[in-house]
């Protein structure tokens, strides 16, 4: 019947092609997958994902679930819009220029995609606790930054649950989809904190930043970058040209102009040519050129990545895809290994039995003499309410000396309690452990001593 | 490969009932790090570092007493401050003492290699210690900072030698001012 066609509701058309994935199977599905209706109703009622960061990489991240049909994102983002993030951040105007990137691109996705509730997080991603990442499913990540990545994945470790046997729970792994992009070349990967290589197992493949031998920016520049090294490091500090308290700001274009005419001022007399204002600011800032392409094959990739995590209706990548369309075009998948001695997801954690009446010197000697742990000089630091304090440290005088009384007093009085955790740092073992402690409640009353 | 799928179920099921949380935050990667470094500093008896605040290893000072070469008896302070991206970004350094030397300029910026240009993750707290040593032991006139000086240790090796003396004593050489820093 002809009319049928018209009366097919709008909603099952609409995921028409998504159903073909997730109510058939095929040789490419993981091994689990069992095709069902139910999955696309997960991905859209219940799957929460994080999208961290809402620029170049973030605008095409939340298009991209939201027209897959994930409706619970939520987006993160601190910056607000700038003019030079109009040709590829397409989710903004002019007109939003000033306002919350996050914001923005929800209200832009929200009212574009039909059933999308996205929600704006318009703050660092330091300032959301354990309890809000905790909410998601999946975590994808498009960010220009390595310390923002080490710190979420620190985050994401920190959520792991161990068994007592120091097995993970794997109901409390997080998957990180994480993209970047720096002009022509971007990657794209699979981390499935505490089961595969985390960003702090392979750190070493993050390239070094920039620098310039300080000698040759002092005294032979042969770069326009050179000066404008030399104006930043050198110049800065000694003329304080905003007062002593006023940190270079490569956003403030005041900053920046001063920085710029210094640094033609220094070019001239070097004869060198082609120090620019757009240069300085890309120096500065340590701009790299975003090309909108790479950004949407990149984010195209997580996107993907993050639906078969959600649906399991195919592998995985395993696990790290380079991408290089400066010649070409061209890609490599590889299984980027863990290390087995990373600090950030190797569970180290042990535990150590203590009497709850303990002094610290009773953990320190009992590092010493424990045989499963057999340390020599064992340096012992421990958070207390998100602060670092040194409990003990033999190997600095400095600190030993200050440390010593501690020693002498009751652990519970140091601030440490029954599950605390302790950092141990010791020549025996190739990184700072953590260690437990549990308190053994001494039941046979044994006070002759 | 762990099965998310069925984990997401379960997750599912478990939202709105608040998992027991409030565990214990964790140091950060550079900061496990610096206290394996620190732990493991192996100073020269030419130097010694000294914690403003025992609980911040981040922010420290390294104090070097050469015992020989041109700058034996005096005594130079360095401030170190690691950052957050701590080893993928070196520490930044800086002489506190004035000090008349080819690669240390009146501002103390240091130029050693590895504190820059050369840095790599596999180096600790203990290479730079090391490096800065070696600064005042064999001062590096082909890589200069104070150009006066390098140009000076170069053509007149006597002239920077009294002028090294006569900075450390407290004094000027040309113009500009520096503080006793002997022993």
């Amino acid at each position: 019947m002809a009319t049928t066609e018209t009366h097919v509701p709008e909603q099952q058309r609409r995921w028409h092609n998504i159903r073909k994935l997730l109510e058939r199977s095929g040789p490419f599905c993981h091994p689990d997958f069992e095709p069902s209706p139910d999955i696309l109703d997960f991905l859209m009622e219940s799957c929460k994902i994080l999208v961290v960061g809402a620029g170049g990489l973030g605008c095409e991240l939340l298009k991209d679930l939201a027209l897959m049909g994930f409706k619970k994102n939520h987006i993160v983002d601190m910056d607000t819009i700038e003019l030079s993030n109009l040709n590829r951040q397409f989710l903004f105007r002019k007109s939003d220029i000033g306002s919350s990137k996050a914001k923005c691109a929800v209200d832009f996705v929200n009212k574009r995609v039909p059933g999308c509730e996205a929600v704006a997080h318009h703050c660092a991603i330091q300032d959301l606790d354990e309890g809000f990442y905790r909410q998601f499913h999946i975590i994808v990540c498009g960010l220009d930054s390595i310390v923002a990545r080490r710190w979420l994945n620190g985050m994401l470790m920190n959520l792991l649950q161990y068994n007592d046997d120091r097995s993970l729970d794997q109901s409390s792994v997080i998957p990180l989809v994480d993209g970047g992009t720096e002009g022509f070349k971007g990657n794209a990967r699979v981390i499935l904190p505490g089961l595969s290589a985390c960003i702090e197992c392979t750190l070493d493949l993050y390239p070094p930043q920039k620098t310039f031998p300080l000698c040759t920016i002092a005294n032979t520049p042969r770069l326009p970058e050179h000066c404008i090294e030399y104006v930043k490091v050198i110049q800065w500090p000694k003329e304080n040209p905003w007062g002593s308290s006023t940190p270079l700001d490569g956003d403030d274009p005041q900053h920046v102009g001063w920085v710029f005419e210094k640094a033609q001022e220094r070019a001239m007399k070097h004869g060198i040519t082609s120090v620019t204002y757009r240069l300085t600011q890309g120096v500065l800032k340590n701009i790299i050129p975003a090309v909108a392409s790479t950004n949407a094959a990149i984010a195209a990739t997580c996107a993907t990545e993050v639906f078969k995590l959600a649906s399991s209706c195919c592998t995985n990548m395993n696990n790290y895809m380079v991408l290089n369309m400066a010649d070409g075009v061209y890609t490599y998948t590889f299984n980027a290994e863990r290390k087995p001695d990373c600090v950030a997801c190797s569970n180290t954690t042990r535990v150590l039995d203590v009497e709850p009446g303990a002094i610290l010197m009773d953990i320190y000697e009992k590092l010493k003499e424990d045989t499963g742990f057999l340390m020599k000089n064992p340096g012992i630091t421990t958070v207390i309410n998100g602060r670092n304090k040194t409990l003990y440290m033999p190997s600095i005088k400095s600190i030993e000396e200050r440390t010593r009384d501690n020693l002498k007093k009751k652990i519970t009085d140091l601030g440490l309690y029954n599950g605390g955790e302790i950092l141990v740092a010791d020549i025996t073992t190739p990184n700072t452990i953590s260690i437990k402690l549990k308190f053994i409640e001494n039941t046979d009353v044994e006070m002759s001593r | 490969m762990i099965k998310l799928f069925s984990l997401k179920q379960q997750k599912k099921d478990e939202e709105g009932s608040a998992r027991a949380g409030g565990s214990q935050k964790k140091a950060s990667a550079a900061q496990l790090r610096i206290t394996k470094d620190l732990n493991e500093l192996n100073l020269p008896k030419t130097c010694s570092t000294e914690f403003p605040d025992p609980d911040d290893l981040l922010n420290f000072k390294l104090i070097i007493c050469p015992d020989e070469g041109f700058y034996r008896g005096g005594r130079f302070v360095f401030s170190f401050k690691v950052g957050p991206n701590y080893p993928h970004e070196p520490p930044k350094v800086k002489c506190e003492t004035a000090v008349y030397h080819p690669n240390i300029d009146l501002e103390g910026n240091v130029c050693l290699n590895i504190l820059r240009e050369d840095w790599k993750p596999v180096l600790t707290v203990n290479s730079i210690v090391y490096g800065l040593q070696y600064l005042f032991l064999e001062p590096n006139p082909e890589d200069p900072l104070n150009k006066e000086a390098a140009d000076e240790l170069q053509s007149n090796r006597r002239l920077f030698e009294q002028h090294v003396q006569r900075a450390m004593r407290g004094g000027y050489v040309g113009a500009s001012y520096f503080e006793r820093c002997l022993k």
